[in-house]
């Protein structure tokens, strides 16, 4: 029987092949890559400039979801793993900072590593079971995870640390003295820094070798292992740093938002990572700031149209954008680019 | 140890209710070989149906059947309009639908019925049992019926054309197909009968855990828990699973002391990595060899 080789995308394989038989048009693409990060960057950088303090609480909101996103594309779109427990990591990661600057008075600036090793390590050791258990089995422990956050936040040995339901109440942080900007305006650059610096890093990650190895047990595990790749460690890995990501993502947005409280990190938070997901399109890494926008502004959509129904709206678009664009932003964005070629050549 | 006499039986009690879930899970895992991340709301939904019917004024020996019916509709058409088109499609693309769904439904029936929590009747009576304070009538009548279901439903697999039909389409859909078995209406057939037996076990929970939209998703919970510790493959391992649940949350609930609390979900999540780190095809399960 053959084994079934699930490729969950136009895989990077293609584009490989793509790029050694027509290296101009690869080149061609580069360059658009380049204008368009340029053109995100100024617009990322003149946001706050333009809109409201609200607005721009926003747009940090929005960027903190896409950290988190990346960091679940890097699970799910590089290493094929699932889950649906994100919301976990995210809150280990909010409670970190929250609790360092609640109780030993830590600038907020170092609860982000702090909060990434934490996650990294909550990740890894999560992902050891994990990888004994393949495809559904581990979307099962990871909705577990997701299911039980909110009541392991609860539990009374822990209240001394995290306020029990009452949550943890932290200080919005000021810009550094010779800044001329508010505090929304600081964090909103706080957080573009740390996004985009995890951006480039994750990007690298997915170039090198270790990220050949993530994508080759993601299109064909028992080919990866027989290539010599070490599944255990790459795939623990791969939890590891998705976590870590996520985890920042949720220092930064327990950060933002000041409060952080048990009831804030539900299964509803990991659907929202997961549609993210996939509206940015999976295993595409720049699919994040989609994705962000996405959860961020669509629900608030869905809630002008009727109020209780945002829900439904996730779904139905959830269940559209899987027939009739699986590939998400990524298969827009690939499409309108082949169009571009055809048109000059 | 009379304590402990008690809260077995006050497990078993609450087991029933797991159980029931877990032979849905089960049922729809055998039919399509995926987890139903939505089955809870799809119990959930049900029971809203029998609630709004008896709203409507029919008796609730009339409203119970017809739920059933339109769960078993509602079902197929699930899986005939939503899943038929991307069935071979990767994992991801199953539980990004499933999820879909779970959140369609928790927020339509939230839309239509609100959020407020409803009773919901109880056709055993909740009097306790022979005068005693350890179960209910209403416990014992749950008990009973997923008992009789699961006699029902191995009779149906064991004895009966379609039954078998059904099973071999799970086991093989090739060899099946190649036999005369229309494998396409058989996952259909399953999953309307998932959809009926959970709108049995939503109409048995909702008298215990009342009524309203998100009324399922920790009960779920349990139920994949019992399902994953009965063996995903087997029909009675879930029901033992679901049974050894309550009776594990219970006891943990009395006798570890942080746990307390009403609901003990991590216990759940322990239970179901455990069980998936040390003995993945459960008690009751067949060990999968997958083939190179």
């Amino acid at each position: 029987m053959a084994v079934p080789v699930e490729s969950t995308l136009p895989s990077t394989a293609t584009d490989a092949v793509q790029t050694v038989e027509m290296p101009r048009v690869a080149r061609r693409g580069g360059s658009i890559a380049f204008i368009s990060g340029i053109v995100f960057l100024v617009v990322a950088i003149a946001i706050p400039l333009l809109f409201k303090n609200f607005l721009v609480f926003q747009f940090t909101q929005m960027l903190v979801y896409a950290i988190a996103i990346l960091g679940l594309n890097l699970l799910t779109g590089i290493n094929g793993q699932f889950s649906l427990g994100h919301s976990a990591f995210y809150a280990l990661g909010a409670y970190t900072a929250a609790i360092l600057m609640d109780q030993f008075s830590v600038s907020y600036v170092w609860t982000l590593p702090a909060a990434g090793v934490i996650c990294f390590v909550a990740g890894f050791l999560f992902g050891l079971p994990a990888l004994r258990l393949e495809g559904i089995y581990l979307a099962l422990a990871t909705f577990a995870l997701a299911i039980a956050t909110p009541q392991i936040l609860k539990l009374s040995p822990l209240e001394h640390w995290t306020g029990g339901v009452q949550g943890i109440v932290i200080i919005k942080p000021d810009a550094p003295p010779g800044i001329p900007l508010n505090q929304d305006q600081w964090l909103y650059y706080f957080t573009l820094a740390v996004g985009l610096l995890l951006y480039i890093l994750a990007r690298n990650l997915v170039k090198s070798r270790s990220g050949r190895a993530l994508m080759a047990i993601r299109d064909n595990p028992i080919a990866a292992r027989s290539m010599g790749v070490n599944l255990a460690l790459y795939k623990s890995l791969a939890f590891g740093t998705s976590a870590l990501y996520t985890g920042i993502a949720g220092a930064l947005g327990a950060i933002i938002v000041q409060f952080v409280a048990p009831d804030s990190f539900t299964l509803v938070l990991s659907i929202a990572f997961l549609v993210g997901l996939v509206v940015g399109g999976v295993g595409w890494l720049p699919g994040a700031i989609f994705g962000g926008a996405f959860v961020l502004f669509v629900p608030n959509i869905a809630e002008g149209v009727s109020k209780g129904l945002s829900g439904a709206v996730y779904g139905v678009i959830l269940i559209l954008l899987i027939y009739l664009m699986p590939t998400g932003a990524a298969g827009f964005v690939r499409s309108v680019l082949s169009r571009i070629e055809r048109a000059r050549s | 140890m009379e304590l402990l006499g008690q809260q077995i039986l006050a497990g078993i009690a609450t087991g029933a209710i797991y159980a029931c879930m877990a032979l849905a899970v089960v049922m729809i895992y055998q039919a399509i070989d995926h987890l139903n991340f939505a089955q809870g709301e799809m119990a959930m939904f049900s029971t809203f149906i029998a609630f709004q019917l008896m709203l409507w004024g029919l008796p609730y020996w009339v409203a119970f059947p017809v739920t059933l019916v339109v769960s078993f509709i509602g079902g197929v058409l699930i899986d005939r309009v939503v899943f038929k088109p991307i069935h071979d499609a990767p994992i991801l693309s199953h539980v990004v639908v499933f999820i879909a769904l779970l959140a369609i439904l928790n927020s339509t029936a939230g839309f239509i019925w609100d959020f407020t929590v409803k009773a919901f009747p109880s056709p055993f009576g909740s009097a306790p049992l022979f005068g005693s304070s350890l179960i209910s009538a209403h416990q014992a009548g749950m008990i009973g019926v997923t008992l009789l279901l699961l006699i029902l439903l191995f009779v149906f697999f064991r004895y009966t054309r379609i039954g078998l039909s059904m099973r071999a389409a799970a086991a093989n859909p090739v060899s099946a197909r190649l036999v005369g078995v229309r494998v396409g209406w058989m996952n259909a057939l399953g999953w309307g009968m998932a959809a009926a037996i959970g709108a049995i076990a939503g109409i048995l929970i909702a008298p215990v855990v009342f009524l309203e939209p998100n009324m399922m998703i920790s009960i779920l919970l349990y139920g994949f828990a019992g399902a994953v510790l009965g063996g995903l493959t087997s029909p009675a391992g879930a029901v033992l699973g679901g049974f050894l649940v309550g009776i594990v949350e219970n006891l943990a609930g009395t006798f570890i002391p942080v746990i307390g609390g009403e609901l003990k979900l991590p216990i759940a999540l322990m239970l179901i990595v455990a069980v998936l780190v040390f003995k993945p095809s459960g008690l009751m399960g067949r060990t999968v060899v997958q083939r190179v």
